[in-house]
Order: structure tokens, then sequence, then C-alpha cells
């Protein structure tokens, strides 16, 4: 008899990744409601003193898995111990999150043990009455969601969007279980023959998560060092409407419109933009689009999530001040 | 009747189309602008075989057939009709010739470069003082052992300087008329021969346009096209074939025309609603289209008769007639509809009404066309 | 060597629509394409032969109904040598695990030596096909390849992209590799590709009699798909959110910030 959610662990160099962290967040809810725990899969080498972590955000359980084998990501042997853990501990659920290691290592283990696996979900639940994980997702790029089912194998497994799911706060007062396993590891077929860190990747706006861009509002060239500023604490990149391209106050590889890129960021922040139809093809695909103008009647606003009618000269400063401090909060957490 | 596309048809389709949207129509503008001839547009089409469509593979050509070839000018003309005027005039007017009069000898030696775009053709017929009346043409070619010598001055020249092979055309006998025209495939790098002013000119602008000077240009024997005195045969069937490839490219500029305006009246808001939802807007474009689609049937008839070696003299000059009136037509109306953006450079229609007007003009005007209909049709 | 490309014929658009009636997709009007991905693939195994130039060939496979065999021929038209289609209606509703239960049966009948897939189909994003069929065929994989360093008949050497670092990894052939559409620019094709997509080559169709051999026929299909579509709905569409007038600089910030919070971004 299959039972509880389980969470694979993502770490690198030993520091736990973040999708982990969400993932036990979200296993906390879908266990609650099948009256199960939530057990976290920590694989690597020289890891053992993260599972205390991991109990901190919520994991029941911890399984380990320590071996130099799992030093760097490799796939045959990762895929070995999660097979490992499955195969002796019949999970009702597996959670991985939807990142490169994940969406490399989940497919390949549902592959071998036989069972549904669910790309990149954005949303989990439970269905009261069949028990079953309702796993949903975007397709189409984001067009169209789906919501999929595993009936009939175990576990029901999924790659989860980072970012999306919330983590619980840390508690240093919860307790659970740990758990070592031993896996007996194969040589692997495919070798490392270097690890590169932190590559530097020329800045290419459509690409860029976050987006502060500029448009005829901002008044003078100098300003964009303010939206700059907001970018940088946002993890984002600055870009462009076509006027400011024209006036030489920023590159052309910066400006979003129909002749320039078309990009669909998570955020967009159109400061003083107006959005005229050439504008807004390019960035009508954006996720969520805050945009702030002093005119009342801007197109922009008829698309905007939230619109603020106000001075972007006034409120940009304000604004990444006030992100910065939320973030420097968040941190000390 | 079938009205489809082969499979093949549609592929080439789709692929011209990818072609013309992502490597020549970025630089429509620009060589507009500059009046710069796009050198670096050459290879590429080379690579994907543009040069040699509608030849046999032996000599290096596509092995495809002459409605592929119209197809892909006219998918080069809606982006940019320069591009597609360095690809006909190469295409049609200087391989053609070579491939249809040329002897083996002299297949073999140009036709598997031209044909793989190594090198770029043209061809010079015209004079400062015989356009339509080819006749009167003053450049004088005489033999001198196994050369012949060549004295004058060609103009309007397309791919003028950029090209490697020329075919000209000379008069060897001035008293025989037309009769005593005869025909030279010559190198670019002949002595005596060079290249004059470029034009200035109010369309195709990134297209090379110049004189050709002949100066005791010394031409081997062994380079003359056919026989003595067959020039006239050979230049006026090059023309005949010419005009289905120019008729496709003013086709494709009307094509080109037409799309852009379908998508801006569909964006440009006036009075609080789309300019597509006026009746003008809507009678204006479905007359064009119509006009477009009608231009596009004598088109491809024109090239499946050639292709099919059936007598295409008339539906080739009824082609290039009406695919250049529709194409100023299709311009100028869709311009309008632009409004006053539509007279900005930053867009593309005001160019296309530019380009749109060559096509009236080179390679015989609409009034020579209509001579050649009325004579075929014996009207006289 | 023998260079086997795995692609999908997707919808040419990311803007498809819900039929809100059935539920379906709305594909009418829609042209198809070879998924970006995918064909960044191909573009890989042409100048992986080009480079090797050893007598290697390009094979293309493809799961699909009849319509896929132009995403075929243009595969072919491109430069590849031979194409199969495995095409049948038991292979209808296959989610990702029967669809490469299918694939991994057709590459043991055809034979390979390389398998290259795209990372991940425009319609569906799920990347999970190409593992999958890895796993199948027991051959070892490497997803998300950015770059192929070098190449010889024993091993491949692929540059593998990961959120903060990248791996140069050396993988023994047969392999399995998944290729991001930065792996190469694709070609066009050729006018002389395209006459001979359709005169002098040919693009074979294996069904379900063709592979039942090779795969166990309850794991394929609708029936044989361990996950399956519980319901389909299109996200509701983007139109004016809210808009404040009236607020000072501060509550702006405020609404922003607290806008930002509730979407994870900060």
């Amino acid at each position: 008899m299959s039972k509880d959610v389980y969470v694979l662990m993502e770490q690198r160099d030993g520091e736990l990744a973040k999708v982990g962290v969400e993932l036990i967040g979200e296993a906390t809810k879908l266990a609650g409601d099948l009256g199960q725990q939530v057990v976290a899969v920590l694989l690597g080498s020289g890891i053992k003193d993260k599972a205390e972590k991991c109990i901190h955000y919520g994991a029941n359980k911890v399984i380990i898995v320590d071996d130099p084998a799992l030093a760097e990501y490799l796939t045959e042997p990762y895929a070995d111990a999660v097979t490992a853990v499955i195969e002796k501990y019949q999970p009702e659920i597996f959670l991985f999150g939807a990142s490169s290691i994940g969406r490399d290592l989940a497919p390949r283990v549902s592959a071998r043990i036989h069972t549904g696996l669910t790309a990149d979900c954005t949303g989990l639940d439970i269905d009261p009455e069949t028990k079953l994980l309702r796993m949903t997702r975007p397709a189409f790029g984001g067009n169209i969601m789906a919501t999929i089912l595993c009936k009939d194998y175990r576990p029901q497994m999924a790659t989860v969007r980072p970012g999306v799911m919330q983590a619980l706060a840390k508690d240093k007062a919860r307790t659970g279980e740990i758990e070592e396993l031993k896996v007996e590891f194969k040589a692997p077929l495919v070798k490392i023959r270097e690890v590169v860190k932190n590559e530097h990747k020329t800045v290419d706006i459509t690409e860029a998560k976050y987006l502060v861009s500029g448009g005829r509002g901002i008044g003078s060239p100098e300003f964009f060092n303010e939206l700059q500023k907001l970018a940088d604490v946002l993890g984002g990149e600055i870009s462009s409407s076509r006027a400011n391209v024209d006036a030489g106050w920023i590159d052309k590889s910066r400006q979003v419109g129909q002749t320039g890129k078309t990009v669909r960021p998570d955020l967009y922040m159109a400061c003083g933009i107006s959005g005229a139809i050439q504008h807004v093809a390019g960035m009508e695909g954006s996720e969520y689009i805050i945009a702030i103008n002093k005119n009342d009647t801007a197109p922009i606003f008829d698309l905007a999530d939230i619109g603020i009618v106000g001075d972007v000269k006034v409120i940009i400063p304000k604004l990444t001040e006030a992100v910065a401090k939320a973030k420097a909060a968040k941190n000390a957490e | 009747m079938d009205f489809s596309l082969s499979k093949e048809h549609k592929l080439l389709q789709e692929m011209y189309r990818k072609f013309a949207e992502t490597e020549i129509k970025p630089l429509a503008q620009e060589i507009d602008e500059e009046e710069r001839f796009p050198r670096e547009s050459v290879p590429k089409l080379a690579r994907y075989g543009f040069f040699g469509i509608p030849y046999p593979k032996e000599y290096g050509g596509q092995g495809g057939d002459y409605l592929a070839y119209a197809m892909a000018i006219e998918e080069l003309a809606k982006v940019c009709a320069t591009t597609a005027t360095l690809v006909a005039a190469h295409a049609t007017l200087c391989v053609f010739p070579i491939y249809q009069f040329g002897n083996e000898e002299q297949k073999r030696k140009y036709l598997p470069d031209l044909l793989s775009g190594k090198k770029l053709g043209a061809f010079g017929l015209t004079e400062p003082g015989a356009g339509s009346d080819s006749s009167m043409q003053q450049t004088k070619a005489y033999r001198d052992g196994d050369n012949y010598i060549l004295n004058g001055t060609k103009c309007f020249i397309t791919n003028a300087g950029e090209a490697d092979v020329y075919i000209i055309s000379t008069m060897t006998d001035k008293s025989k008329g037309n009769k005593g025209i005869t025909t030279f495939i010559v190198d670019g790098d002949t002595p005596g021969f060079s290249i004059g002013k470029h034009e200035k000119k109010m369309g195709i602008r990134g297209s090379a346009t110049a004189d050709l000077i002949f100066e005791n240009a010394v031409v081997p024997a062994s380079n003359m096209l056919g026989q003595e005195g067959q020039g006239f045969k050979i230049m006026m069937s090059t023309l005949d074939a010419g005009r289905i490839s120019i008729g496709a490219l003013a086709l494709g500029i009307a094509e080109g025309a037409y799309d852009a305006c379908y998508k801006y009246v569909k964006e440009r808001k006036q009075f609080g609603k789309n300019i597509a939802a006026f009746q003008n807007t809507q009678f204006e474009l479905a007359d064009i289209k119509t006009r477009i689609d009608a231009a596009q049937l004598i088109c491809y008839r024109a090239a499946c008769e050639k292709e099919a070696g059936r007598p295409y003299g008339l539906y080739a000059a009824q082609c290039k007639y009406l695919c250049a009136a529709t194409a100023s037509d299709a311009t100028r109306r869709c311009l309008q509809l632009f409004g006053g953006y539509g007279y900005m450079r930053e867009y593309d229609i005001e160019r296309m009404m530019r380009d749109a007007k060559i096509t009236e003009i080179y390679e015989g005007t609409s009034e020579v066309q209509k001579i050649v209909i009325a004579n075929h049709l014996k009207i006289k | 060597m023998k260079i086997v490309v795995c692609i999908k014929q997707v919808p040419d658009t990311t803007e498809v629509k819900l039929d809100p009636k059935t539920n379906t997709l709305i594909r009418d009007g829609v042209p198809s394409i070879i998924n970006p991905d995918d064909k960044a693939g191909i573009e890989t195994a042409l100048q992986l032969k080009e480079k090797l130039n050893d007598g290697s060939t390009v094979t293309i496979v493809s799961m699909g109904p009849p319509q896929a065999d132009v995403a075929l021929r243009e595969a072919l038209a491109m430069g590849a040598d031979e194409a199969y289609l495995l095409s049948d209606r038991a292979f209808g509703g296959s989610d990702t695990y029967a669809t490469s239960t299918i694939i991994a049966a057709a590459l043991k009948k055809i034979g390979y030596d390389l398998v290259i897939t795209g990372r991940q189909a425009i319609d569906g994003d799920t990347a999970q096909v190409g593992p999958q069929i890895a796993e199948h065929i027991g051959i070892p994989q490497v997803s998300y390849a950015e770059e192929i360093v070098s190449i010889d008949n024993e091993k491949v050497v692929v540059k593998r992209q990961f959120e903060d670092r990248y791996h140069i990894l050396e993988l023994p052939l047969p392999c399995l590799i998944t290729a991001l559409a930065e792996l190469a620019e694709p070609r066009y094709m050729s006018v002389r590709g395209i006459y001979d997509a359709y005169r002098e080559k040919e693009v074979k169709v294996l069904g379900f009699e063709d592979l039942k051999e090779l795969f166990n026929p309850e794991y394929i299909g609708l029936k044989g798909s361990p996950t399956n579509v519980y319901k389909s709905f299109t996200k509701q569409a983007k139109g004016a959110g809210t808009k404040y007038a009236d607020v000072s600089a501060d509550e702006a910030v405020k609404i922003i910030v607290d806008k930002l919070e509730e979407r994870h971004i900060i």
C-alpha cells in the first residue's frame, strides 16, 4: 500500500535549492488532505547536516542517500537513488522541482518504474472524493490549462514550477525522523569532464523574467538609471519603447514592440509608456503587467493588471527602496 | 481544371516565405535608404537554390519548373522588390539565353557557376537611344580573327558592376536592322569593358543600375550566342520569358502591400473603431484583392504554359501588363488607407509604391506589352 | 554513424483556443510546423553528419497523424536521408509514457547510434519524452544540450546547461541528447531538397502491426497511458485589471509591493 507525499530536495554544493523548500510547503497541504506525512528525499554527498533544515521547513521525515556518486548531478546515479527510495517506501505522491535537474530526472524515473508524470505543474490539489492528486499545468505557452490525473499507477509524479508554491516559515521547533538509505551505485556511463559555475550570459530581454520598461514619460535618458536600480533589486532587466531608442537614450537591443522584440516576462512594468499598438504587440503576452502613467486615458491601462495613474519619476525611486526593504526582510527570515 | 498547388509547390512556397521574411525583409528598408546593393544576400540566395530554380540538375540547377521559379520571385518581391529584381535579372535575363541558345561548350562553361550563384549574371540590351525600339542600337561588334571587338554604351542595366557575366546585344550589320543584331556572352573582366555611372532611382533603390561601356572590348568569337544576326530572336525570346518573372515580381509587390494594409486596418483606430470597420476600407481591400487574385491566375498560367512547352508569348505579355498595373494600383490605394503613416518612410508601403512603378517600365513598358498582346490577337 | 532525430509536428502558434463545447483544441486554420527545438535537433544532426563526413546518415522519426508527412518531408528537404512516420489509430491519445514506449520500439526496429530529440514541444511543453525514450531503450541521456563540443565514433562530448552552472559531459555511444533551440540555427529547406523529398526519398509508415513485437501493446495509446486529462480550460482572458487613479505615491508603492509579494516576485 503506497502512502505519503515525497519531495525531492534539490541541492547544489550542499546548499538546498529554494524549490525543494517550496515543495515541502505544498506537500504539507496535500498530505494534510490525505491524512498522510511529508517525506523529504535528500540526495548528495556530505549533506546529512541539511536534514534538520528540511524538518524545520515542514518535513515529517527525511530520507538521506549520501554518497560521493551524488556530489554533482548526473542522471544515472540520481535516477538509481530515487528508484531505490520509491521501491523501498512505495510513496503515494512524489514531487520534483521543474528545474533542469527535476525535468531530466523525473521522466527517467517515471519510465523506469512505469508510472505517470505531469510536467511543470502550477497547481496541485487532492480530489476530496477519489483522493487522487489533481495536477494542473499550462500548455500551449500558457494559453490552456489542463488538469491531469494518474489513476492506476503509483507514485503519482509531478514536476512543479519553481516560484509558484508557497514555502512554510522556518520553524526550528519542528521535529521529525531522519533515515539513511544505502544504495549501490554502478559506475556511470556518462563522465563529467568539467563543471563551470555562474557563466556570464549576455543580456537578452526576451529571456528576462522581469522587465522594467521605460517610455516617453520617463523624461530623460538619465532616468533609465533609476529603472535599472529597480530592475536590479527585482533581478530583472530594463527595456524600452521605441521613442527612447530613436532618441538614442538606450540600445536598440532593448526595444520592445513591433519593430523591436516580443517579450513574455512574468512581470512587465510599463513606466511612462502610453501603450501604442506597436508597443503592445511586443508585450501583450506578459504574464503580469503593471503600468504607471500620468495620463489617465493612456491605452496601456486597458491591458494592465495594475494601473497606477501617477508620476513615474516620483514613484519609481520609492518603489525601488520598498522592494529592496521587502526583499531584505524576506532574506532575514 | 484544378487550381490547387501541388505538394511540392506548397512546400516551396512555405520555404520561400520563411526565407524571405527572415533573411530578406529585415534588409529591405535599409538598402532602399542607403541605395546599397544587398551583397550579403547573394550567398544566402545561392545556398538555397534561388539562382537556378527552373534549370536541370545536370548543369547545376535545382531541377524545378517555371511556376516554382515565378513563385520564388513573387515571394521575394512581397518583402523586397530589389532582391527579387536581382534574382530575376540573373535567372531569366542572363541564364535563360545561355541555356536556350548556347552550345554545349558554353553551357558547360557558364551554367554551373551561374546556377549555383557563384557568379551573378546581367543582361544588356537597352541603350540611350534604343529603349523599346531595339533596332536603333548603336553598340557595334566586328570580327577580328578569333575575336569580336565591341564598342558602345548600354544603359539602365540591372546588376551592372555586381555581375560577373553579361549577355550583350550588338549590331554586327547595321544595314539589316533587327536582323543585324548579334548576342555575346561577355565576362565582367573583359579588357575594354567597364561600368559607367550608377543611376539614382525612384524605386528598387538597392538594385545596381548603371551604364556598361565598351571601348574596343575584346570578346572571343566562341562567346557568340547562336549565329551572327540571331540576336534579335534571342533577346526577344529572353524578354518573353522575362515577362513572366517580372509579372510575378509585380504580383509580389501588390501582395506585400495588401498584406501590410490588411494588418494595419485591423489595428489602426479612428473615430473609436478599427478602420477595417469602415465600408470604404472593406470595399477597397475587396477590390484590390480581387485584382491581385486575377493577376496571380494569369501569372501562374503563363508559367505553366511555358513549362508545358506550349506557346506562351501572349500570356507572358498579359501577365506582365496586368501584374504591373495591379502593383501600381494596389500600392497606391493601400498607401491611401495607411493615411499619413503610409507617407512616412518608417512604413514599408511608400517604398512598395515607388518600387511598383518600375514594373510598368522595365523589361518592356506596359505600352509595349499591349502591342505584343494586340499582335498576338491579330487585331490589326 | 546512424543519427536518429525524433520530431513532432505542432501548431504554429501558442495562441490556440479551446472549443467551449467539446473542450478540445481548435486547430482549424492554424498551420503546422516542426517543433522548434526538434528543428534545432535536425540541424544539429545534419551538421554532425557533414562534420563526420564518413557516410553517416540522418534518420527522422515522428509519431503523429498521416498529415505529419509534411513535417517529415520538410526534414528530408533540409537534407535528412530517410524518414519514418509512426502512425496508427492505436497510438492515438498516448501520453508521454505511451509515446516514448512507441518511439522506443521504433528505434529498436530502425537502429541508432545517436538519438536526438528536441527539449520540449511548444504545444505540450512537457520535456519528458526524450528522457523516457532513453530509459526505455536503456541508453544514457543528456537533456538541455547547449553545444556539442566534439564527436567521434565512440563518444560525444556535450555542454549541458543548468540554472547556475554548466557541465561538460562525455557520453559513450549509443546515447540520447535533447536539444535546446540554441543548439543550432536551423537551415531552410533548399529548392532541390524539396524536389528530392518528394521525388527521390520516401516517408516510411510504421503502424501497430510493424511494432507490436517491440512493445507491450497494453502500454500504448489512450488506454496504456498512465496519465489522462481530467479537464482543460482556457486561462482567463486578460482584460483591464484594477486602475488606481487617486492614490499618493506612497500608496501606489504599497499597492505594487503587495502585488509583487502576492505573486512571489519578491
